[in-house]
């Protein structure tokens, strides 16, 4: 079942999530990618039901863009957490969305962010944090390695800690993981963990 | 006098829509704007009202204004430069800009060039025939790259909502001394003498100079760049030293004979 967690690292954040696409028992496919590059240093990574991630994560993704369009400028990572906050509090007592957010950005001047938002509007900001039953495992592991200013090296090995014990701790554990990263380079995608591969489909 | 044009645009008996006709007016007396398009390249200038150099109190309001720039981008690939009011084109700007996200949102596809240019142009035709509203007093130019088959376009929008695809066009101030220039000189071009056959159309109605001339250049690869005031002038000099051994050219022979 969902794994999606990030952290803060020297100079960088990151943000890994499973790539299963599940409904009930059956998996339908196992390289979705649930980690959106939000805008050039944004990384969203979302947990929740299938098509409320998506449509609540493209519509913040389009008017982030078009924040960026209007003024010149785009929104700082704080910005666009408290945006996407309200616009899950917002909805919230009409009809919510369910969706778990981890926000990850750099910004000039303040350095990487992450931010952990819930699907019932609490925003936190937080230098590691985990949603879905993954995080059962993620968070204790990150508990007891995480320390403030890792290397890039130090952060994937955490990261790949974290997948090996969810692989072999959760009855339900997701096959694959995708790993993205943002600094002052940009966000941009940094590795995939896949213990199985996806048969071939032929090119719809 | 029967008044047909003080309310809204109705028609008067011998079938003008005076409204829409002023509206006309105003882009006429609005800055120049030309826009080229070249092989690989599409570009938009317009002619800045140069401001006289400001005194300290000023300088910081001074500097915020003209960071207002006339051309904007609508999408990543799509740039708009206009012609009139530009308290009207804040409006209609905004309005493009949220259908660019719009149709991105719901078809998950970029805009052509021919969709907003559509979509602008139902919006000025809209405030033509709607109660209580006046035209949008502006023309635009629109130029982008098609996101699928790569191929550059030049749109044209009036405020009574026709538009028309272009290899190079001009609106404004003197635009017809522009066209004029470009039905002369227009090439097939690319790259930077595109942005030449721009600015050389520009100074045909605009006094020389980088602090007078605004450009802007569309490419597949890189989107839309502003070119700041050091590098319009450099391509300025080097247009007027053309232009000055074209002429001496001609003077030559003539001396022999």
């Amino acid at each position: 079942m969902e794994c999606v967690f990030g952290l803060v690292g020297d100079g960088f954040a990151l943000v890994a999530a499973d790539t299963s696409a599940v409904h009930s028992i059956l998996v339908h496919k196992s390289n979705e990618d649930k980690v959106m590059i939000l805008d050039s240093h944004k990384l969203l990574g979302a947990s929740g039901e299938a098509g409320d991630r998506v449509q609540f994560t493209e519509y913040i993704q389009k008017n982030v863009h078009l924040y960026e369009f209007r003024n010149g400028i785009p929104l700082t990572t704080a910005a666009t957490a408290n945006f996407t906050r309200g616009e899950l509090a917002l909805a919230l007592r009409k009809n919510p969305y369910f969706v778990n957010i981890l926000l990850a950005g750099y910004d000039k001047n303040i350095g990487p962010s992450l931010y952990y938002i819930d699907y019932i509007a609490t925003l936190h900001k937080v230098d590691k944090g985990a949603f879905g039953y993954g995080s059962y495992f993620t968070l204790s592991m990150m508990d007891r390695h995480y320390k403030s200013g890792m290397s890039l090296e130090e952060a994937i090995d955490l990261v790949d800690k974290c997948i090996i014990e969810i692989r072999s701790r959760l009855v339900v554990a997701p096959p694959n993981f995708v790993i993205k990263i943002v600094d002052k380079d940009g966000a941009r995608e940094y590795a995939w963990r896949e213990s199985i591969k996806d048969a071939g489909v032929s090119a719809a | 006098m029967a008044r047909y044009d003080r309310a809204i645009t109705v028609f008067s008996p011998d079938g003008h829509l005076f409204q829409v006709e002023y509206a006309l007016e105003a882009v006429r007396k609005g800055n120049a704007a030309v826009g080229v398009r070249g092989t690989d390249t599409v570009v938009l200038g317009v002619e800045k009202k140069s401001t006289p150099a400001p005194r300290l109190p000023v300088l910081l309001l001074h500097l915020l204004l003209s960071s207002v720039r006339k051309i904007v981008s609508l999408d990543t690939h799509i740039a708009l430069a206009c012609a009139g009011l530009k308290a009207d084109a804040r409006v209609l700007i905004n309005r493009a800009r949220i259908e660019c996200q719009s149709h991105r949102l719901t078809v998950e596809d970029p805009v052509t060039v021919e969709y907003i240019t559509r979509y602008i142009a139902g919006l000025q035709q809209k405030y033509t025939q709607s109660g209580g509203v006046r035209p949008f007093g502006l023309s635009t130019l629109i130029v982008g790259f098609d996101p699928y088959t790569g191929v550059p376009a030049l749109y044209q929008t009036d405020p009574s909502g026709t538009f028309s695809a272009w290899k190079a066009n001009a609106t404004g101030r003197n635009s017809n001394s522009m066209r004029e220039f470009l039905e002369k000189n227009y090439k097939e071009t690319s790259g930077q003498e595109t942005v030449k056959l721009a600015i050389r159309t520009l100074l045909e109605v605009v006094e020389s100079g980088g602090k007078n001339i605004e450009i802007a250049v569309v490419t597949k690869e890189h989107g839309l760049r502003q070119l700041d005031e050091a590098e319009i002038d450099a391509i300025v000099a080097e247009i007027e030293a053309e232009k000055a051994a074209a002429e001496a050219a001609k003077k030559a022979p003539s001396k022999d004979t």
